[in-house]
């Protein structure tokens, strides 16, 4: 067990998080600084995600890394039937990080237990995302200036969107306000509803995405709502276009109001909101690099602001 | 003291262990927690016997057997009301309830099909989620579940 490894968000303390968001702020601004010469780091997608595998390998391409791994589990000998420990096991002789994608929840967790080699986990089905959520951090912090005391909307599919139960968790640092919009489907879960309750944070829950909820927003966090989340098909069409959200619909909302999604989108946010200056998802997803960048140096245990 | 024929079927036990008080329902999971199934040692097993506390209760006497605590605690997790008495020569030398773990490791299956655990050759390992004594979170996939309805490997 390496202790840079990076699992999940909920295991980093308050500091840990203004550093990593203070290291890609410096990679934002330094975004080639070859800090990784002679390094050797290795993408492992045993689930396809082209989004995710790119953004990683451009950010140890950026800091001068050298990338092997795999886009796709049924290339490799996991399809042959070897164990995750394994594969691990062989893939750690031979680079100083691991950066995994997987399909099975708990995978990344389990790796660190059978390796010294950092870890950094890119997804592990529906459980953790956890540079999902650094992104997200550094958008609100960069875009807001600060991140306490904001008033965070979340949008759509609150019950299987992992990015905003990441997201929510990680906010327990910096006194936010919620809402939270959607249908009673697809409302946010119990647990997550008690750990704020738990933790003092401030939240309602509404089923209306009306236009008191907007302009009182400093953050609006637009999620997908899948069709295939539904039980009942007329529920899906009752609701579909209840949570999209249109520029006219931002005409009396916040100067510093900005738009996020973990992308792709499908047609919750018009494409008429694209061009409004308050739409900040683009920009977002490049985000993600300065992140990375920042996460793949603190595993490998490197500050590359003293070098 | 009087024996009452019609009730106590069972010889008291000269030295071992006695596990009372455990519900009926939970009792032969907590046979298979144990892992007495294969034990050489004099073994009795009751169960839906009166009790005033649970209604029914069941009783597990082992002669000769002293389990460690951690095995013992094992069972607090179906079996919170669960009371451990060590008997030497005929004397009840000491009386404890039993204590659930902070980390359950190797008991309990994951639910969720798609965890790691269950899709790998490792053991489980499950916590108690602070602040909800009656609730055990995988260690690695986070699905939760009551300690009541906690699936035993
Ligand atoms: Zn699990």
């Amino acid at each position: 067990m390496n202790p840079n490894s990076l699992v999940s968000i909920d295991g980093l303390t308050k500091e840990q998080i203004l550093d990593l968001l203070q290291t890609a702020r410096y990679f934002e601004e330094h975004p080639n600084h070859k800090i990784l010469d002679g390094k050797v780091v290795a993408t492992l997608f045993f689930e396809p995600s082209t989004r995710t595998r790119l953004s990683f390998e451009t950010a140890v391409n950026r800091l001068g890394g050298r990338v092997i791994g795999f886009s796709d589990a049924s290339t490799t000998s996991s399809s042959k039937g070897e164990t995750l420990k394994d594969t691990i096991k062989m893939v750690s002789n031979y680079v100083d990080l691991i950066i995994m994608r997987h399909y099975l929840e708990g995978a990344a967790r389990y790796a660190t237990e059978v390796t010294d080699v950092p870890v950094v986990n890119a997804g592990d089905g529906a459980n953790q995302h956890p540079s999902q959520t650094m992104l997200d951090l550094y958008s609100i912090l960069k875009t807001q200036g600060t991140l306490e005391n904001l008033t965070i909307t979340m949008v759509g599919d609150l019950k299987y969107g992992r990015t905003v139960h990441s997201l929510l968790m990680a906010m327990k640092y910096f006194n936010p306000t919620f809402r939270f919009v959607a249908c009673d489907e697809l409302k946010m879960p119990r647990e997550y509803v008690e750990f704020c309750r738990k933790q003092g944070i401030a939240f309602e829950e509404h089923t209306d995405f009306s236009r008191d909820v907007i302009d009182s927003s400093d953050i609006i966090y637009m999620t997908r709502v899948q069709r295939e989340r539904f039980s009942d098909i007329m529920e899906y069409e009752k609701v579909k276009d209840l949570y999209t959200l249109r520029n006219s619909m931002l005409d009396t909302s916040k100067e510093n109001l900005r738009i996020l999604h973990p992308l792709p989108r499908v047609n919750e946010i018009n494409q008429d909101v694209d061009d409004n200056p308050k739409a900040y998802y683009f920009d977002q997803a490049r985000n993600g690099l300065y992140a990375r960048q920042a996460i793949i140096c603190r595993a490998l245990g490197i500050s590359p602001e003293k070098i | 003291m009087a024996t009452d024929k019609r009730e106590l079927a069972v010889a008291a036990l000269q030295c071992g262990t006695v596990i009372d008080h455990i519900p009926s329902e939970a009792l032969f999971k907590c046979v298979k927690i144990l892992g007495i199934e294969t034990m050489p040692h004099k073994l009795t097993i009751g169960n839906n016997l009166e009790s005033k506390r649970l209604g029914t209760k069941g009783i597990i006497k082992v002669a000769d057997t002293f389990f460690p605590e951690a095995t013992l605690n094992r069972i607090a997790l179906i079996a919170p009301s669960a009371v451990v008495n060590i008997i030497r020569d005929y004397e009840v030398v000491e009386k404890r309830r039993v204590e659930l773990p902070k980390v359950i490791k190797g008991i309990v299956k994951c639910d969720n099909p798609k965890c790691i655990t269950n899709n790998e050759p490792m053991a489980t390992v499950f916590e108690v989620v602070d602040g909800a004594e009656n609730l055990i979170r995988c260690h690695y996939c986070n699905h939760t579940v009551a300690n009541g309805k906690a699936n035993i490997l």
